[in-house]
């Protein structure tokens, strides 16, 4: 197996000339660098997480490298291929789910979306068919191929877009905001099938999202992209420790209580009158369950949630640190 | 594993497209009726000129009935195989055609294999039935070279305007607001080549014979079938070089196509 | 009603924003206003000179005056009622607190009054300078003129907006768009006048009000028809719009059941 990384990325840019109307008549040119100087290499095999804010930058990148926009300098090579020129060859080796656009045919039963995407990518009949009973069978699609598209639910159509991806077994998956939307058991559903796909066929992923809970179940790198720029580039627990995130330990009490005072954590609020009260941590000090277990010490502890960091909190923090 | 070849990719590719649109049955055969009133509508405006004047750009209503039913015929193939172009404004503005171009798979085929408009041929059916209705009255000797063209026409005519609706979808791109400009070569070339080419005024007449050849798809070939010459700037035995003119038409489309894509992903800068 | 008055304006503004799209319009009208012209010419030059009343100049205002109000009439293609209705965007039209027609009326003359000038100037320059034109012998025309002009470009807009309804019954509106396309624009006269029609031919096309969008204005603008004659024809033209309005009423009330019923 060649260690040639499948994505590369060296010093990438594009830019933008924007036309505003400014006043009555005269217009205003504005140049939007959405990505500016971004370098990066993905190897095979990795399950690569990119975030950001709406606008930082993240669906120009991906175009770039898919070969749907042409990058203003800078270098981009995807499974080998410069993308634009190569866009064909390379659609051969990777799968790509919009989040917000359909792949699939509308008015036309899930199995012929499948049946038609065999041919485009030029399968013989049985290569295609095996390759989609599988992909049928692991995502549980069996009762719904004959549903024409527009009448599946967004979970069962997202479903349906990634199998509608991977059909042609590419090498990479890129993913653009896949689990927007959904509810939990379809993200959970969505995420167990990819981490046991990668497991299988070394399938690297590249996946575009909001949900930080899709980064933690699927990603071992993370990149965060701000205003064009890379700000960060590591692993997770990296991240963690970078920005320093805090959780939150959320306890329900028996009975209105005063603020909990806790060595580990720090309270930052109360409801219902203590009833539940919100202790902030962070994970690189402490433990959510020694914050616990000092709780528990003090009084009886009825109910508990943890929350997670949200990504633009991240992102401002990473912004201002880095 | 034995890879499907190209020709078995687009028939199961158009095979669907034409099975999905038998099944809607009523509706099917409601366009077809309507595609053609079209049509009838259409002749009924030659025949509204002739209801007032006997000759018309130098012929009567059976040599006029020849060149707009050939006409019609080239111009409804050309629609039913690339009449979906016209979806292209919609397809930009929705921001599907990322989805489109992750495909191992050329666009323009994509986009021509995505419809298969059956019922535009209810059109060519009208433009049939004038033939064999003209044909007889017009006393024609069946030598090799007329029943050659007689053939040959349409489907040179069908490439001609194919190469407009190429044209058109490939300018997109670049024109956006500006799509109305195509129609003046879309559809003021179907309007202009159903007419005897000897009526449109010099200008126009040039126009629509050197740089979009619509006068040669129909009008001039039937000038030669019917043995007639042809006006000035426009002899009858170019109508012999009817291929010609369609692989100078497609050679536009291909320009605007490539001007197009490559404005749509940026590479014109 | 002041709603509606902000509405037209803005939808003057959003017009002229497309001026690529102006440009390429009025390319076009040249392009067909110069086949139209050969056409004419051809058929009077074959009938001597002149045809049922028209000579080369009437011919010419005949086809750029066409052209001038084609694009304020509309009466070529405008189907965004029907995306709406198939994409379900028009559930939030009717959840609005203004009908849906009187809005989307407004926003019609709107559009027609910028047309009027960006759209119709150009053609009435290039008749003028090329053949010239013929102007009408009476001062009424105008009055007249004007008043026939918003009837038809309210009928374009009441028969445009009927057809736009039919897509909530069928999925496939373009066919039905296609047919209205060639056969209103035969019969309004865009083609040829109308008065050189075969006999039975005028008959039919006026049983429709086809002909009240585009060749009354003409006749009444050009002083084809003057006078008293001029005022009968915009009385029919308030005629057809009368009628028209009605059976859009009607129309909408029941697609506006439909959708509650049928849930898009």
């Amino acid at each position: 197996m060649a260690s040639e990384p499948i994505v590369q990325l060296e010093d990438l840019r594009r830019s933008f000339t924007v036309r505003q109307k400014v006043g009555r008549l005269r217009r205003q040119t504005r140049v939007v660098h959405a990505v500016d100087g971004i370098s990066a290499s993905v190897q095979p095999g990795e399950a690569v997480g990119y975030i950001g804010a709406n606008g930082a930058g993240k669906s120009t990148t991906i175009k770039m490298l898919t070969g749907i926009l042409v990058p203003s300098s800078g270098r981009v090579r995807t499974c080998g291929y410069d993308p634009v020129p190569h866009r064909r060859r390379l659609a051969r080796e990777i799968g790509v789910v919009f989040g917000q656009r359909s792949q699939l045919w509308w008015d036309l039963p899930l199995r012929d979306s499948f049946r038609i995407l065999g041919a485009i990518h030029r399968l013989s009949a049985e290569e295609a068919t095996v390759r989609t009973e599988e992909l049928v069978d692991r995502l549980g699609l069996a009762d719904l191929l004959d549903t024409p598209v527009r009448q599946l639910s967004l979970g069962e159509r997202m479903r349906g877009e990634v199998a509608a991806a991977l059909v042609h077994r590419p090498r990479l998956l890129v993913l653009d905001e896949p689990t927007i939307g959904l509810d939990m058991i379809s993200k959970e559903r969505l995420r167990h099938f990819l981490v046991a796909e990668r497991a299988e066929f070394g399938t690297t992923l590249l996946l575009t999202t909001h949900d930080m809970g899709d980064i933690e179940r699927l990603c071992d790198r993370v990149l965060v992209i701000d205003r064009g720029r890379l700000v960060f580039d590591g692993t997770l627990p990296s991240l963690a420790e970078r920005v320093a995130l805090q959780r939150v330990l959320v306890v329900d009490l028996p009975e209105p209580s005063p603020d909990l005072q806790v060595s580990a954590a720090a309270h930052i609020g109360s409801d219902l009158d203590g009833q539940r009260q919100r202790l902030a941590f962070s994970p690189k000090e402490t433990t959510a369950a020694r914050v616990l277990a000092e709780v528990s010490a003090v009084t009886e502890v009825v109910d508990l949630t943890l929350e997670e960091p949200a990504i633009e909190d991240i992102v401002r923090t990473l912004y201002g640190v880095g | 594993m034995a890879e499907l070849s190209a020709a078995e990719a687009y028939r199961i590719l158009i095979g669907s497209r034409i099975r999905s649109q038998l099944a809607y049955r009523a509706s099917f055969w409601l366009n077809v009726a309507t595609s053609v009133a079209v049509g009838l509508v259409e002749f009924v405006e030659i025949y509204a000129i002739f209801a007032n004047v006997p000759v018309f750009g130098g012929l009567d209503l059976r040599q006029s009935s020849l060149v707009f039913a050939l006409s019609n015929i080239g111009f409804a193939l050309a629609d039913t195989i690339f009449g979906q172009l016209d979806t292209i404004p919609t397809y930009l503005r929705l921001g599907r055609l990322e989805v489109l171009l992750v495909r191992p798979m050329p666009l323009l085929l994509q986009l021509v294999t995505s419809e298969v408009q059956m019922r535009r041929l209810g059109r060519l059916a009208v433009g049939v039935l004038i033939v064999v209705i003209v044909l007889p009255g017009l006393d024609l000797s069946y030598t090799a070279s007329t029943v050659y063209l007689l053939v040959i026409t349409p489907f040179v005519g069908a490439a001609i305007y194919g190469a407009f609706f190429a044209t058109a979808g490939g300018s997109q791109f670049f024109l956006i607001d500006g799509a109305e400009f195509t129609s003046a070569f879309v559809y003021g070339g179907s309007y202009a080549g159903q007419l005897p080419g000897s009526v449109l005024i010099t200008p126009i007449r040039i126009l629509f014979t050197f740089v979009f050849p619509a006068t040669v798809a129909a009008y001039l070939p039937s000038l030669l079938i019917m043995g007639l010459p042809g006006p000035r700037f426009l002899p009858a035995w170019l109508g012999w070089f009817a291929p010609v003119f369609a692989v100078w038409a497609w050679l536009l489309a291909w320009l605007a196509w490539r001007t197009g894509i490559r404005r749509f992903t940026g590479a014109g800068g | 009603m002041r709603t509606y008055l902000v509405l037209a304006a803005a939808e003057f503004r959003r017009y002229s924003t497309y001026r690529l799209a102006i440009l390429a319009g009025i390319t076009t009208q040249s392009v067909f206003g110069l086949i139209r012209v050969s056409v004419l010419f051809a058929a009077i030059s074959s009938a001597g000179g002149t045809l049922a009343g028209y000579d080369r100049q009437l011919a010419s205002t005949y086809v750029w005056l066409g052209q001038a109000l084609l694009a304020p009439i509309a009466l070529l293609g405008w189907i965004e009622i029907a995306e709406r209705v198939s994409s379900g965007e028009i559930a939030v039209d009717f959840a609005r607190p203004l009908d849906l027609q009187l809005a989307w009326w407004a926003r019609d003359l709107g559009r027609a009054c910028f047309q009027l000038l960006s759209r119709g100037l150009p053609p009435l320059v290039i008749g003028a300078v090329t053949v010239g034109l013929a102007w009408p012998d009476s001062w009424s025309a105008y009055p007249l003129g004007l008043m026939s002009l918003f009837l038809a470009v309210s009928i374009s807009f009441t028969l445009r907006f009927l057809v736009n309804l039919i897509a909530f019954w069928t999925l496939d509106v373009r066919g039905f768009i296609g047919l209205y396309l060639v056969v209103g624009s035969f019969f309004c006269g865009l083609f040829i006048p109308v008065h050189l029609f075969p006999k039975w031919l005028q008959v039919v096309a006026y049983a429709t009000p086809f002909p009240s969008m585009l060749q009354t204005p003409i006749d009444v603008l050009s002083g084809w028809v003057l006078g008293w004659a001029a005022a009968a024809l915009v009385a029919s033209q308030l005629a057809w719009l009368v009628g028209l309005v009605g059976l859009a009423r009607v129309v909408q009330w029941r697609a506006a059941r439909r959708l509650v019923v049928q849930g898009g």
